[in-house]
Formats: structure tokens, C-alpha cells, sequence
């Protein structure tokens, strides 16, 4: 087994060990479920904005390269500088030089699941910038030293208590309060100035209209505002497949999103920016660039089927109703995007040395397929890149295609294939399974027995019994 | 990097199909409509919903009641724009009531220190009110610039019934923008918020900490 594979088991079993992570994405994931259920009181209008929603990113993505081309010349318009980049080193090179430009020590970040692909705070950091999260749940998490565990609430892994010792621990002269409220004006308190003082900005975009060269961007908190507004630039980054064509086509995506991810009708601010402070205005940035990210998108792109993963509009809903998400949390799957859409996406932009193991840590129940709101077939793709993981095709477009598979298992499955191709095998084969009264408790199914009832075998075929009723009648 | 750009373009032309464009019917959201009471009494409720102040006024009557508010607040020092009707309206009645009126008129840079640090209340007009979601649409200009609403830790919008319409999708509509947006527009509804400790609902983060709406005939 590849290491990162059996890495993956490992990270898995200590989750399922730990009964503060299991009881924390309990209880998170519950909450969510039955809150999306609640803002979507109607089932038909549900279908027919998902319906929308994915005819939009759909037809974003069929014009993929027209829609781009037109975003830059409009953002070009509005007074932005627009970059591309095909790696997170190009990226990360980018933004770098952006910051040193200006003279820049510090950097405020509003929430980007971008730049957590990009590992940019490292990266600025190994370069003596500062590079502060400001999102709450990401500042809890940049003070712990971890990695989001969700995409939309980074922090849901940890519960107050843990938070408020965290505080206690790193942070100067804070007594503990386990108290959400003092909590959060703790870090309202601290994070006001650095806000003030940040000498560049750095956020995400939930979209990119390309027909006015706007980014859109959701949010609660206000860190988003105060991050794109008061220092004197403000980078945003973003992938590729971040574009939709017109400002109305952000309605249903806008309807959806927050919906979708935390069962809110609409979040506390929307922010549509298009560029930098213009003559006249007494605020907002001097310069506003916009860095457009490929890091495997393209290849991605390149087949119909796995394009589809680029319609994801990052709502989350598909790991909040993932049974195994639920039970192992998100820093178990040891990527930037974790739960479903993680699962397909990350072998996809990983290769399948890396993350070819992810596609495996599912059901296929079809639950994440059922909330998308985009209509992502998530099932159908989580087998397509089990089969990715398993075979090695030189034409594939993703990286280390067949990394994941065994000999064993391969060996099995041929003979599994050879024994239902061939009609006096199988019969051989079933007859003498029958014989068994018992399976034999070996392997997986020991642990698996140890609280249930071991499956039986039949006492006779299905033909032998078919053929029995045949002579009685 | 237009070697970057380039390749990215490229390889994306190369898979790109004979682009079929899929019908994108907006009908679902067109659909949502409520006659004017409706539309004023669902955004009331949404915006109490999520610990909006929502106080409804007259339209000459909401600069004294604003006044009133600031007292009760303990508003020392409000910021407004000068320039607008809504801050024409209210900056007599407020220094009447012994409130220190701050205009925004120049750049920030001059006074930043201040305005993040010593300013209790913002106030701005609406453009629009948006019924289905219980969202103001609040567009700066260089009247009224974007931390006017953001920075100070209260924002008192002015906004009048008869601009509550169905939807983002209407309201956008209305306003015709084109191919070209203002620098800044926003949707605001409620005050600031998270729940990023343990999914405990908790308001004032990082913007305004209270959204106090005078909702006007």
C-alpha cells in the first residue's frame, strides 16, 4: 500500500478513536442537516433552482476560455491587474512579489480555501511576511497550528473549551472564558487593528461575473468587507472555474450557496467589487489583483465526466450529509478539501499517489449527489476515480493513474470476473460456497462479527432452488 | 506570466466542445413575488429575524427618532455624509440633540485613527430593500464611502418602504446596471455574525456589532 494511502487509514482510525472529534462533527453535521432542511420548506423549488443553478455553472464551464478572456478584459476595465497562474509556485511567486512591491510586512486574509491549496501562509511567512487569518474560524485554527476541517467552518472540530484554552495558551494576557460571546470580542478586540494596520489585503471570490469584471464575495463576519476595503491592496485568488457569464446568474447561485452550507436564507453581507477605489471616492484599495489559479483544473477540465467536479461552488452541503465525513471529520482525509467533493477533487488535482485512496472512504449511499446544489453526480464520480486510482492508463489526465492498485485485490477481482463469465465455473463455484454452513470469520469480518451476526451462505443455490420449483410444478 | 495565461487558454480551448449553451430559465426566482404590505412585513421580520433593530418611521419623522435612538445608545459621535438628503435630513436634528455629527469628506487616510477608533455610528441611505431575503442594498459613492456602514460598530441605514422590492434578481433589474458596476455594491442583512465557535450564534464580529434600520413612508 502506497504511504500516503495507509497514512490515510491510520489518520482514520485515530479519528474513530477520539470520542471529542466524533461527538463534535456529531453534533455540527446534525445541526446542518436539519438547518438546510429547513430554509428549503419546498421540495419543488428546491429541484428547480438546483436545476438552475447547475445549468449556470454548466454552461460557465462550456465557455470556459471565452468567459475568462472576458472576466480579465472587463476586470483590465475596471482598473484591476489580472494574473494567471498554472502552479501554486507561480501563484505563491505572484503574490509575493505583489506584497514586496509595495513594501508590505503584513498581510490580513479573509477566508480562501485558494490559498490553503496554495499554502500561502508559509509560504509568505518563510519570506518574513506576516500573513494573518481574520476569519474566525480560521484564526482559531492558525493559532493552533492546524489546517481547516471544514470548508465553510474551519474550526468545527474543536469546542469551546478547547477554543477558549487555545486563547489562554497563545494569546497575551487572556483569562479563560468559556463564553462564545467574550470569545469572539477577544478576537474582534485584537484582530480590529491589525486589520488597520495590514498593509495588503488577501481574500477569495465565491464568484467571478465575467460580463461586468465583478468578484462576488460572501460572508458573516465582516472580515471579508474590512480585509477588501481598508488596506491599500487587495489581492483575491482564485480558481479557474471561479466564472459565470452574467450579474443576473449570481441570483440563483447566491440563493443556493448559503442555502446549501449553513441553512441561512442569505448571509450577513454580500460584497460585489468591481475594482480599486476610483477618483473622488474617500476609500477602498489603491489596487486590487486578481490571481487566476489552474493547479490541475485544466486537466480536469480536459474530460466531460471529471469536468463536471468544476461546477462546485464550495457550499460544503456534501460533507455535511456524508456519513463518513461525519464519523472521521476532515482533517482525517489529509487535504485542503476533504468529505465528497474532496474525494473526487483532490486525486484529480493531488494525483492518485497521493489521494487515489480518498474515493474509497465512501458508501456511495448518493447522499451528496441528492444535497448538491449544482447537481455534481458525486457518486458516479467517486467510482470513476476508484477506477482512476485502480488502473493505470497512460492517457489519463491525472497524475500516477493505477497508483493505488494491489496485486491481491486485482487477483481477486479477475477471478471474481472469471467465475461470472463462465457458466460451469460459477456453478462449481456457488455449489461449493453452499456446502460452508458458515463464512469463515477471517479478516475484516472478524472485527465485523465481533458485535453482529456473521452472514450465513444459503443452504442451496439460487439454481438449484429454481430448478426444484421447476420439477414440482 | 502571459506564458501562464497562454497555456491555460490553450488547454482549455483544446477540450472545450462546440460550446451548447444551456437554457438558463430564471423563472423559478421571477416566481417569487408578495404585494407591497407582504414584501414590507416579510423584510421586517427576516431582519428581526437575525437581531436587526427595525423601527418604522415617517418620512419627515425619522431624523428626531434616530436622534432619540443615539441618545439611548449612548452615540456620542455619528459619521454621515453631508452631502446626501439623508444626511441633510438628519445632521440639524442630531447636533440639536447634542450629538457630534462627523462628516466623511475626506479621504481616509486623514482621519482612519479616527474613524476606526472613535466614531460610535455610521449613517447611509438604501438603495433598496429585498423582501425575499431581508437584505438591504446598500451601493457607496463618494458620499457615502464603504466604511461608512463597516467601520464604526453601529449602522443606521435609512431606507424607504416604497424601495422593498421582490428579489436581488428584481432589484439588479431595476437598477439597469449594464456591463458596468459600481465600485462597491453590497447586500447587508442583519449585523455581524458567526459561528465558528462550536455553531454558537454570536453577533458583532468584525463589522457593525448593531444594524438599526429606520424603515420610512
Amino acid at each position: 500500500m502506497a504511504d500516503a494511502s495507509r497514512q490515510f487509514h491510520e489518520r482514520i482510525q485515530q479519528a474513530l478513536d477520539d470520542p471529542q472529534i466524533r461527538a463534535n462533527f456529531r453534533r455540527a453535521m446534525d445541526g446542518l442537516m436539519h438547518k438546510r432542511a429547513a430554509v428549503f420548506p419546498d421540495a419543488d423549488e428546491l429541484e428547480r433552482l438546483r436545476d438552475l443553478g447547475a445549468a449556470v455553472r454548466r454552461n460557465a464551464l462550456a465557455r470556459l476560455p471565452d468567459l475568462l478572456e472576458r472576466l480579465e478584459a472587463n476586470c483590465v476595465r475596471n482598473g484591476m491587474q489580472v494574473h494567471w497562474a498554472e502552479t501554486v509556485a507561480q501563484a505563491n511567486a505572484i503574490v509575493l512579489d505583489i506584497v514586496r512591491r509595495h513594501g508590505g510586512k503584513s498581510v490580513i486574509k479573509g477566508k480562501s480555501m485558494v490559498s490553503e491549496e496554495m499554502e500561502l501562509n508559509h509560504h509568505l511567512q518563510a519570506h518574513g511576511i506576516e500573513a494573518l487569518e481574520s476569519d474566525l474560524g480560521e484564526y482559531i485554527v492558525q493559532l493552533a497550528g492546524e489546517t481547516p476541517s471544514h470548508i465553510i467552518m474551519p474550526a468545527i472540530h474543536k469546542n469551546t473549551r478547547q477554543i477558549a484554552e487555545l486563547f489562554v495558551d497563545k494569546l497575551d494576557g487572556v483569562e479563560f472564558t468559556a463564553d462564545a460571546e467574550q470569545l469572539t470580542a477577544i478576537a474582534r478586540n485584537l484582530l480590529r487593528r491589525k486589520f488597520y494596520d495590514a498593509d495588503v489585503g488577501l481574500s477569495g471570490v465565491n464568484f467571478a461575473i465575467a460580463e461586468t469584471g465583478t468578484l462576488v464575495l460572501v460572508e458573516n463576519e465582516g472580515n471579508g468587507r474590512l480585509t477588501t476595503t481598508t488596506p491599500n491592496v487587495h489581492i483575491a485568488v482564485t480558481g479557474i472555474e471561479k466564472v459565470i457569464e452574467t450579474l443576473e446568474e449570481v441570483t440563483p447561485l447566491l440563493s443556493l450557496l448559503p442555502r446549501s452550507a449553513t441553512g441561512q436564507a442569505i448571509t450577513t453581507y454580500v460584497n460585489l467589487i468591481s475594482g480599486p477605489r476610483r477618483p473622488g471616492e474617500r476609500d477602498g484599495p489603491r489596487e486590487v489583483h486578481l490571481v487566476l489559479l489552474d493547479n490541475g483544473r485544466t486537466a480536469s477540465y480536459a474530460d466531460p465526466e471529471t469536468r463536471t467536479t468544476l461546477q462546485c461552488i464550495r457550499c460544503g452541503a456534501c460533507m455535511n450529509h456524508c456519513p463518513v465525513y461525519a464519523r472521521i471529520g476532515g482533517h482525517a482525509y489529509g487535504t485542503v478539501y476533504p468529505g465528497p467533493i474532496g474525494e473526487i477533487l483532490s486525486p484529480q488535482l493531488l494525483g492518485c499517489d497521493q489521494a487515489g485512496a480518498l474515493p474509497g472512504a465512501s458508501t456511495l449511499c448518493g447522499a451528496c449527489g441528492e444535497v448538491c446544489p449544482v447537481r455534481i453526480p458525486i457518486p458516479k464520480m467517486l467510482v470513476r476515480m476508484r477506477r482512476e486510482a485502480v488502473n493505470r492508463d497512460p492517457a489519463s489526465a491525472f497524475r500516477d493513474s493505477g497508483a493505488q492498485r494491489r496485486l491481491g485485490e486485482a487477483a481477486i477481482w479477475k477471478a471474481w470476473a472469471r467465475i461470472h463469465a463462465t457458466p460451469g465455473l460459477y456453478s462449481l463455484v456457488t455449489r461449493t460456497a453452499t456446502a460452508f454452513k458458515k463464512l469463515p470469520v477471517l479478516g475484516p469480518l472478524k472485527a465485523w462479527s465481533s458485535v453482529r451476526t456473521p452472514p450465513r451462505t444459503a443452504g442451496k443455490t439460487l439454481h438449484q432452488r429454481l430448478a426444484a420449483r421447476e420439477r414440482q410444478s | 506570466m502571459s506564458a501562464a495565461r497562454d497555456t491555460i487558454l490553450a488547454r482549455l480551448r483544446a477540450a472545450a466542445p462546440g460550446a451548447t449553451v444551456a437554457a438558463r430559465d430564471l423563472a423559478v426566482i421571477e416566481a417569487q413575488q408578495w404585494s407591497a404590505q407582504e414584501r414590507s412585513a416579510r423584510l421586517v421580520r427576516l431582519l428581526r429575524a437575525v437581531n436587526t433593530e427595525v423601527h418604522e418611521t415617517g418620512a419627515a419623522a425619522w431624523p428626531a427618532l434616530l436622534a432619540e435612538l443615539c441618545v439611548a445608545k449612548g452615540v456620542a459621535r455619528l459619521c454621515l455624509a453631508p452631502g446626501t438628503p439623508v444626511g441633510k435630513a438628519a445632521a440639524p436634528t442630531l447636533a440639536a440633540a447634542g450629538i457630534e455629527v462627523v462628516a466623511y469628506d475626506r479621504d481616509v487616510e486623514a482621519w482612519k485613527e479616527e474613524l476606526f477608533f472613535a466614531v460610535d455610528a455610521g449613517l447611509t441611505s438604501t438603495v433598496a430593500g429585498i423582501a425575499e431575503t431581508g437584505s438591504l442594498l446598500v451601493v457607496p459613492t463618494p458620499d457615502e464611502p464603504r466604511l461608512l456602514s463597516l467601520a464604526p460598530p453601529i449602522h443606521f441605514a435609512v431606507l424607504a418602504r416604497a424601495a422593498i422590492g421582490n428579489t436581488l434578481l428584481e432589484v439588479l433589474r431595476r437598477q439597469a446596471y449594464g456591463d458596468a458596476l459600481p465600485t462597491n455594491v453590497l447586500l447587508i442583512s442583519g449585523p455581524s455574525k458567526t459561528a465558528d465557535i462550536e455553531q454558537t450564534l454570536v453577533y458583532g464580529v468584525h463589522g457593525p456589532k448593531q444594524l438599526v434600520v429606520l424603515l420610512t413612508d
